[in-house]
């Protein structure tokens, strides 16, 4: 049976090219493309060719010159002999140190407050409920001011600092802490206090392998604590206490010595922390309550305490619902720490797009820089909690 | 505000492929000067309560506006922080910076910008709490003190406290208003600025008195005018718009007997009253304008910072050169 119809001769001859639409999607494709580049090439080429004819700077150079300022606060050894490019580098350590603080103390107060508003307990509740719908409602730049200004600004000046036994200061400074001196022998505290980490890591696998054995449970929390604390401490008396503490003293203007806790960054990690922790309990929050109530029911039908519930099927059912949302939150942590600068914490947009900028000139070198500086910050916590998400997702077997 | 600077910067140096010259069609074709000022500066730049602005740098860009649109009152004011001013001027944003600013040889030469005099001759200085009873800057060793961001004056104390074996701890504003919030709350033993901006500071602390001015300076600070490089037209409009307001102190023409002096037969008033205002591109009334309507350097001296305002500063090297002081202009013939 041959059907003329269906006979491939007699089959429409092929579209011509331009109506093709497999042709056409890459013909518009490659335009696209080339306009991108068209676009970027001009953007690029235009404003070097603007900056030389109006005798402006550009390139990197200036980043090995000498800066010449001081700065407050810097995790690496810095001067005003040290160069621009490192001037770059404090102020990013400034910033990563703040984000990485910060994220934590979000995380745990945000979770505390999250679960604490759905507690049974009246009182509880309530205070979590106060403490998200004020603080998650106030813009965050006031939140700093106030605690820059209202709470730490109004601290006593440093001759009369408050004191703890002579230890601990506080003033309106910033905090002084004693810092601990290692003297000789000290390594070997060390020492058993790393044996003592890889001890309580072989234990815990033995419990487990316990556990699924027998039903017993042996008890690792006492285990670990011997192997971690009471083991490394033992050492350390025995080799004589090889430790001194360099107590701040009042000196001059101020304290000396110890550690110093400057109010700047104290005042920017409390209002980053509170102010982020409140968006976190709200997701926190709903990531629970999107955990169907027959699991608590099953769980406690089974035996499991109310602590053990939370701790075994709600918590790991509800980050799968939190962990996609915190994700924003820490991004938004950590981009909303350049208002650093209204309080004079020296992170990377204060130093390097502030002072930097301003005694080079090179706004467009910096500008970029900085910007890619957040954009490899944000995508690296995004990469790191896709991953910890993919983690936690369901297994489906 | 400070991504807003940016931005222009960016898109300014992408579209704009005229460049630079022009400005002075420009302010003519928009009917006033776009002005950059600091955002709050008594004697220098300070907006009243009225919301007009006064001040010695405020005085310089009414001269602009008299000698090109003939009417002092032609300018819009942008106040700007330290860090903001350059990125500003560069991007069009502002025809003049006139902000207390530092000629130096790296902003002259790097930042594509001109300086197109000096209106007031300054130097840096301390001031600290009265009650910590310190007397000289020598004593500051280990002090904690507060200063604005982007400014010379951030690299004059770290060379001075080196140069002197010193140490302190810097602790870095945006505006001026946060350094002496700082000063007020304790943070800092000390403030730094230019000296004539620490008497106009101290005028913010609720008892001026409880706070002293230490006599040491410690280093040059001749602030100006600036302009974009590379418009010679404007450049020059800015330079003598100052130097014909010097010039007329020196010369005794004041705003009040200007008109009386305009038939003066000596002919070097002559000349500042008329005749040359087509080598600038403008009317030969340019500069009578200027005096006419914002005065003499010392008349604007006396008003905003001198005798006449809060602030009592003597006009020290000030002064005209004839007078015991600095201040010179080229003369105008």
């Amino acid at each position: 049976m041959s059907d003329p119809r269906h006979n491939s001769s007699e089959l429409p001859s092929k579209p011509p090219i331009w109506n093709d639409p497999k042709y056409r999607a890459l013909f518009f494709q490659i335009i696209l493309v080339a306009a991108l580049f068209y676009f970027f090439y001009s953007l690029v080429s235009n404003t070097l060719g603007n900056m030389e004819a109006r005798g402006i700077s550009t390139g990197f150079a200036f980043l090995s010159e000498k800066s010449g300022f001081d700065i407050l606060m810097s995790l690496i050894p810095y001067s005003s002999d040290s160069t621009y490019g490192s001037t770059f580098v404090v102020g990013l350590l400034n910033t990563l140190l703040v984000g990485f603080l910060g994220i934590i103390l979000a995380t745990l107060l945000g979770f505390t407050m999250g679960i604490a508003r759905l507690s049974k307990n009246w009182v509880i509740a309530k205070i979590a409920t106060f403490y998200i719908e004020i603080f998650r409602n106030i813009p965050l730049l006031i939140q700093l001011f106030f605690w820059y200004i209202a709470v730490l600004g109004v601290l006593p000046s440093a001759r009369d600092s408050h004191s703890l036994f002579d230890r601990f200061f506080l003033n309106v400074r910033g905090a002084y802490l004693p810092a601990p001196v290692a003297e000789d022998g000290m390594i070997f505290t060390g020492v058993a206090f790393v044996i003592g980490l890889i001890a309580t890591f072989f234990a815990s696998k033995w419990a487990k392998n316990k556990q699924i054995k027998t039903g017993q449970r042996p008890p690792l929390l006492l285990i670990a604590l011997g192997l971690l604390i009471v083991a490394p401490l033992l050492v350390f008396f025995i080799s004589g206490s090889p430790l001194s503490w360099d107590v701040p003293k009042l000196a001059g203007f101020n304290f000396a010595g110890g550690i110093e806790i400057i109010p700047e960054l104290f005042a920017l990690l409390l209002g980053l922390s509170i102010y982020t922790g409140a968006f976190i309990a709200e997701i926190v929050r709903s990531g629970i309550l999107a955990v169907d109530h027959g699991q608590t029911e099953a769980a406690l039908s089974v035996g499991l305490t109310p602590a053990q519930n939370l701790k075994l099927v709600v918590i790991p059912q509800a980050l799968r619902v939190i962990i996609p949302p915190l994700t924003s939150q820490y991004l938004n942590l950590v981009k909303n720490s350049s208002l650093a600068l209204a309080i004079a914490y020296p992170d990377i947009v204060a130093v390097f797009m502030g002072t930097t900028l301003n005694q080079t000139g090179q706004a467009v070198e910096i500008t970029a820089m900085t910007m890619g500086v957040y954009l490899v910050i944000s995508l690296s916590i995004s990469l790191f909690m896709n991953w910890y998400n993919a983690k936690m997702s369901l297994v489906e077997r | 505000m400070r991504k807003s600077l940016f931005l222009g910067l960016a898109t300014a140096a992408i579209f704009s492929t005229t460049a630079q010259a022009g400005t002075l069609e420009d302010v003519k074709k928009a009917g006033f000067v776009k002005c950059g000022v600091s955002t709050s500066l008594a004697g220098f730049s300070a907006a009243d309560d009225k919301g007009n602005w006064k001040g010695l740098d405020v005085d310089v860009c009414r001269g602009v506006a008299a000698a090109v649109l003939g009417d002092a009152t032609k300018v819009k004011f942008s106040p700007l922080t330290a860090k903001e001013r350059f990125t500003a001027l560069q991007s069009g944003e502002i025809d003049i910076l006139s902000r207390n600013t530092t000629w130096t040889l790296t902003r002259d030469a790097s930042l594509g910008l001109n300086f197109a005099g000096v209106n007031y001759y300054d130097g840096q200085g301390f001031m600290v709490s009265k009650k910590l009873g310190i007397d000289s800057t020598l004593k500051l060793d280990g002090a904690a003190i507060c200063i604005q961001a982007g400014t010379t004056t951030e690299l004059n104390l770290s060379d001075y406290f080196k140069a002197n074996n010193m140490k302190y701890k810097a602790i870095t504003f945006d505006t001026n208003d946060q350094t002496i919030e700082g000063f007020k709350s304790g943070r800092c033993d000390v403030l730094t600025t230019d000296q004539s901006g620490l008497y106009s500071l101290r005028l913010k602390l609720e008892d001026p008195n409880s706070a002293v001015v230490l006599p040491e300076i410690i280093s040059k600070e001749p602030l100006g005018p600036v302009v974009r490089q590379g418009d010679d037209v404007w450049f020059n409009i800015v330079k003598w718009t100052l130097n014909a307001m010097i010039n007329a102190e020196e010369m005794g023409v004041t705003s009040k007997n200007v008109d009386e002096m305009k038939k003066s037969k000596d002919p070097a008033i002559g000349r500042l009253m008329g005749g040359q205002g087509e080598k600038l591109k403008l009317d030969d009334n340019w500069s009578f304008n200027i005096i006419k309507q914002v005065g003499n350097y010392g008349e604007s001296f006396e008003a905003n910072v001198g005798a006449g305002s809060p602030l009592k500063i003597e006009r020290g090297v000030n002064a005209l050169w004839n007078k015991g002081g600095i201040m010179y202009a080229p003369p105008i013939r």
